[in-house]
């Protein structure tokens, strides 16, 4: 394959092939730099969820395609977007993370914006041409086009023209209320703060590796042999007991990973990895006074036909694609920042729920440390992959990467997705690619598909 | 268990019960260990009920409300070093090298605990495949004595920078 800087359609087109994708979509800068204009750019992006703001006025600051944003809820409740960015002389306005305020005033020479990003006042507005108007849109902190929260998860899209949220989401909507539907009180917050982990490595990497079955067995098995080898009469107050049975979890048999762990995907490059876990795996289930407690909490609210229905809802996790992860069964939620095309940030937060004991978010906070901690047994393995794959790339050896596990062995999914043949089929990767084609190719939303299902 | 609380304690000059000097000494011996890679050796400083903490927050009062980059109970801590010593640990292929200096030591006020607060001051330099990071902070210890020697009850770390994006931590502090 001829490979120049030619940035045409053609070339990135010919980057996907069914089974395959060319190194260099993971390496060159200019690819990087169309995936920030036209994946998340036009794609619906998350940016935080409605529990952060919850007074008028609160506001914080978010980061998406690597633009600095403000979401801020309004005088009048509305929850807005705006460009973090003074009309006058380009600083950003808000430098704090999060807060509360009544007006967004620019530091450098007193622009004052209103909430919803209009101009309020300029020091000193005599002083410009005849022509200056402050209710000129364009001297505003302009508004992100389309905003849209569902049950609290805030998203949104940069660009004006694009598909609607619904169509966006489609089925993987059922992702996002599960980690609602688990709170006996109908309501999540936003606490317990964030790990921030880096790597050097292209940011599709991360989405690639979190529904990936074939790889715990390999890349974790330090931590898989030294959670087997723990003695359990040692003492731990609780949290030691959550992360090593995690570990333990990872040490499953492929056969365990072919017969009972199931991958779903869905159009946009959406998809989920299932049946991994039931509740008795996570926890001591219903031989734990606390998770006996939280579903006597979610019976008492939600009827006992519902709670089962939920408890059913067997999801690790959830990938929204392209910035989005969830584990709704310990409220996990993971926020993808490209930074640069071999380097990234992954932001994780902790979601607690209302109406259940206080215990479940002790535990979530001790499964939080396992699976997304910056210093996790875990983890530290993952973010080596991906730093040897940015290694690997350089090579001149393999040009095409393989995801071709699974392929042509897919079946339709009865809510218009694709299933794996098993939890180690690449399916997930390959969905994720045909929505990158779409995206790329500037049928914005619009999954390619190249791969017929069986 | 009651957290030492970094944000809330004030220090005190004057050296308590237990002797600062010998203190020093001990500090010094467990960063020769971990800097040395004798991650055995620096487990069994710890007593049968210890918990070692690096809070992901400056100032965070619980390692239960909030998460941290490292909390482990002693359970979690022994395989926390069985897994440094296990061939396979990828993320330590190749190893790690760091140098700590300890110093600025300080004890504390009794918070009700057995045992004496020692609060000091940390640098160290990991270097790994071409990248050198600094870290820096602030140690607390919560010391017993035992027979002739010490044993730790609690390690707290606090880094300067323990909410910024960071790559992976592997080696404790």
């Amino acid at each position: 394959m001829q490979m120049n800087a030619d940035q045409s359609e053609e070339m990135l087109s010919r980057m996907v092939e069914p089974g395959r994708v060319h190194r260099r979509i993971y390496t060159d800068p200019a690819i990087f730099e169309l995936e920030m204009s036209r994946i998340f750019g036009s794609a619906w992006t998350y940016v935080g969820h409605e529990s952060q703001i919850k007074h008028h006025g609160d506001y914080f600051c978010a980061r998406v395609a690597r633009k600095p944003l403000v979401v801020v809820r309004g005088q009048d409740g509305e929850v807005r977007a705006l460009h973090n960015q003074c009309a006058h002389r380009g600083a950003i306005v808000v430098a704090n993370d999060a807060g509360c305020a009544d007006e967004f005033q620019c530091c450098y020479h007193g622009w004052t914006y209103h909430l919803d990003g209009r101009l309020k006042a300029v020091p000193l507005n005599h002083g410009y041409p005849d022509d200056f108007d402050a209710k000129n849109p364009n001297t505003a902190m302009v508004q992100v086009p389309h905003v849209k929260s569902y049950r609290g998860f805030i998203f949104l899209r940069l660009a004006a023209q694009g598909q609607s949220f619904e169509d966006f989401i489609g089925y993987m909507k059922t992702s996002l209320d599960d980690m609602v539907d688990r709170a006996p009180d109908g309501e999540i917050e936003v606490a317990g703060g964030t790990f921030k982990h880096t790597y050097n490595g292209n940011w599709k990497l991360y989405l690639e590796n979190l529904c990936d079955a074939a790889h715990p067995w390999f890349t974790h098995r330090s931590s898989i042999a030294a959670a087997q080898e723990q003695k359990d009469d040692v003492y731990s107050d609780g949290s030691g007991e959550i992360a090593i049975r995690q570990m333990r979890q990872n040490g499953a048999p492929y056969s365990f990973w072919e017969s009972q762990v199931g991958i779903w995907t869905y159009p946009n490059g959406h998809s989920y990895l299932g049946d991994y876990h039931d509740d008795a795996k996570l926890v001591a289930a219903m031989n734990d006074p606390t998770f006996r407690d939280y579903v006597s909490a979610l019976e008492a609210r939600k009827g006992k036909a519902e709670t089962q229905r939920i408890m059913e809802v067997r999801r690790w996790n959830s990938n929204i694609y392209p910035n989005l992860s969830m584990m709704s069964q310990f409220q996990q939620l993971r926020v993808i920042h490209p930074v640069a095309v071999d380097r990234t940030v992954v932001h994780t937060y902790c979601f607690k729920l209302r109406g259940a004991p206080e215990q479940m978010f002790r535990n979530t906070i001790s499964f939080a440390n396992v699976v997304n901690g910056t210093g996790s047994l875990v983890l530290t393995d993952d973010l080596e992959i991906y730093n040897r794959i940015t290694l690997g790339l350089a090579s001149e050896g393999a040009e095409w990467l393989e995801i071709g596990r699974g392929y042509k062995s897919d079946a339709p999914d009865a809510h218009g997705g694709r299933k794996g043949k098993n939890s180690t089929s690449e399916v997930y990767i390959r969905n994720m690619f045909d929505a990158w084609r779409g995206y790329m190719l500037g049928k914005a939303g619009a999954t390619d598909r190249q791969e017929a299902v069986a | 268990m009651t957290i030492l609380d970094a944000a809330t304690r004030k220090s005190s000059p004057i050296p308590a019960e237990m002797d600062l000097r010998a203190c020093e000494a001990f500090l010094i011996h467990e960063a020769r260990l971990l800097d040395e890679g004798h991650f055995d050796a620096w487990l069994a400083l710890f007593t049968p009920d210890a918990h070692y903490w690096v809070p992901s927050q400056p100032g965070q009062t619980s390692p239960f409300d909030t998460v941290s980059l490292m909390y482990d109970d002693r359970r979690l801590l022994e395989t926390r070093v069985r897994r440094l010593a296990d061939p396979r640990i990828y993320s330590q292929e190749p190893r790690s090298r760091t140098s700590r200096i300890v110093t600025n030591l300080s004890s504390e006020p009794d918070n009700g605990e057995p045992g004496q607060i020692v609060r000091s001051k940390f640098m160290m330099v990991e270097y790994r495949r071409e990248e050198q990071r600094l870290f820096a902070g602030t140690y607390m210890h919560r010391l017993l004595a035992d027979g002739e020697t010490l044993r730790i009850a609690m390690k707290r770390v606090d880094l300067v920078n323990c909410d910024a994006p960071l790559d992976g931590l592997v080696v404790p502090f």
